[in-house]
């Protein structure tokens, strides 16, 4: 790789101790990626934010970096494992609370934008077509990409970190137009599909796609299927955005048959103790939508709904939040269900979701089962 | 054999060989290097102290903290080998002085489980 004399200086560790890691990082990923130089990025995107992921390790790495690192560029971040506003009201204790609170204590001193948010794409005003940044959250790197007309690789943790404290990224992967060309199209040939259906569509697609991948028969998606898409590609793989439409090369059929297979891995139970709606955390639009569906129903079960706080107001303003929760709906913010410490399996063996993201995290991470079933199924279902 | 290097140092040791990708934050317990994911073929077993060879890492980019967490907390592997270094993997690597070289396709089909090798990742070599 070739740096400038400025980064090889940072590098060599004249620029400080908190630099130079940085540096070394890049170069790494730049070595990994046969990258050969670095460019500027405007805006990273954070993840490791939530104590439950990061664990006591992240805690102090981030305590000791922020005792004199600052974040070059606009840094977001992604959700925390609870909402401060309203923990005191679950059943969680106060290590986790306090290791909680200095994870968040250290972003902020970096200079990050407190968003605690996985989707920054829908919460910010996205900069203009072709922008270089650098997301690290999985699903918000293939939407920055696939919808937003944004360029980043799907950065690791510790790369998006890199690019937040240096303002620069290795040029590689993704951020060459020759890598963005898919080689693989995949024929969505399952009728009527949902948010749901979506969601396994990308979990499919990870697992068999590289860097980029072509999906064809795809139309008139909304929001909800837009992001369930997206969030469930990230999990089972490596690739980092698609495009619509049929692409040379290999030809790949998501089938009923296809389809079936990874509910079978996800889905572990018939019913659900709780209902976990969010991740991707809800943003207004699908907070308007649940809303309407919710008219004059109520939920059977508990129903936790994560969005960010971001929205807190306009859902307020709008009476959304007054009708979801006269339905019984516990909206929570600044945190999303993948490893929330307040989805526990010593009070829960079986959670509902919606999200394949949220399945494969629940089951791996918080260790319960999972019903799956799409939004629509779960209002018919699980409210009267 | 040659390889490439992604984060330079040396390790000796065992082999462990993983079929599938690995998914560092859902596959494996950070406290004690296990790999729970009851889907992947390295489960129950635990990749510390060993000289982890996988295609590449998938999923979340927080695995690279839950990298940072098996050397904070003593159950990382001695060193990584890939096919492809994902942004993840050779990102949690570099900040946890891992070492991780990739070797090619058929270089890589040749690592064997529980084989005992050197691996000079200044030099680029796996003996």
């Amino acid at each position: 790789m070739e740096l400038t004399k400025e980064e090889e200086s940072a590098l060599d560790g004249k620029q400080g101790e908190t630099l130079a890691l940085a540096y070394r990082t890049l170069v790494a990923i730049g070595e990994a990626s046969d990258s050969d130089r670095l460019i500027p990025i405007e805006w990273a995107h954070l993840s490791g934010v939530n104590y439950n992921t990061i664990g006591d390790a992240g805690r102090d790495f981030l305590s000791h970096l922020s005792q004199d690192a600052k974040f070059k560029v606009k840094t977001t971040v992604n959700p925390m494992g609870f909402d401060f506003d309203s923990v005191t009201r679950y059943n969680l204790d106060d290590d986790f609370i306090e290791n909680q609170r200095s994870i968040k204590n250290s972003y902020e001193k970096m200079g990050a934008i407190p968003s605690y948010s996985c989707i920054p794409y829908e919460i910010f005003d996205v900069p203009k077509q072709g922008t270089q940044v650098s997301f690290a959250e999985s699903n918000a790197a293939i939407y920055a990409n696939s919808f937003s007309g944004l360029v980043t690789n799907k950065e690791g943790a510790f790369s998006a970190l890199a690019s937040a404290l240096t303002g620069k990224s290795p040029c590689s992967d993704l951020r060459d137009d020759k890598t963005r060309k898919p080689n693989l199209t995949i024929r969505m040939k399952v009728e009527s599909p949902d948010e749901l259906t979506y969601g396994m569509l990308g979990y499919f697609a990870g697992k068999v796609a590289g860097s980029s991948v072509a999906l064809s028969g795809v139309n008139g998606l909304d929001k909800r299927s837009c992001k369930s898409l997206c969030a469930g590609m990230g999990t089972s793989g490596a690739c980092g955005m698609f495009t619509f439409g049929e692409e040379e090369g290999e030809k790949i059929d998501f089938d009923k048959k296809e389809m079936q297979k990874i509910h079978d891995e996800l889905n572990t139970s018939e019913s659900g103790d709780l209902i976990t709606l969010g991740s991707p955390q809800l943003g207004l639009d699908e907070i308007g939508d649940l809303a309407a569906i919710l008219k004059g129903r109520s939920f059977k079960k508990r129903c936790m709904i994560f969005c960010p706080s971001a929205i807190k107001g306009q859902m307020r303003d709008l009476g959304y939040r007054k009708e979801i929760e006269r339905a019984g709906g516990e909206l929570l913010f600044d945190c999303c269900t993948c490893l929330s410490p307040l989805v526990d399996n010593k009070e829960v063996d079986s959670v509902t979701t919606n999200s394949v993201k949220g399945a494969y995290y629940l089951r791996t991470s918080n260790k319960v089962d999972v019903n799956l079933k799409s939004l629509k199924k779960i209002v018919e279902e699980e409210t009267k | 054999m040659n390889v490439k290097v992604i984060v330079k140092g040396q390790a000796k040791g065992l082999l462990l060989v993983a079929k599938n990708p690995l998914n560092f934050l859902g596959g494996i317990d950070k406290k004690t290097g296990i790999v729970h994911d009851k889907n992947h073929d390295l489960f129950g077993k635990s990749i510390g102290d060993k000289i982890l060879v996988f295609p590449y890492g998938i999923g979340s980019s927080v695995g690279a903290y839950t990298i940072y967490s098996l050397k904070y907390n003593h159950c990382a592997p001695l060193a990584m080998i890939c096919l492809k270094a994902d942004l993840t993997t050779a990102s949690g690597c570099a900040i946890s002085n891992i070492p991780l070289v990739v070797a090619s396709k058929n270089d890589y089909d040749l690592l064997q489980e529980d084989k005992e090798v050197i691996l000079d990742a200044i030099k680029g070599q796996i003996s």
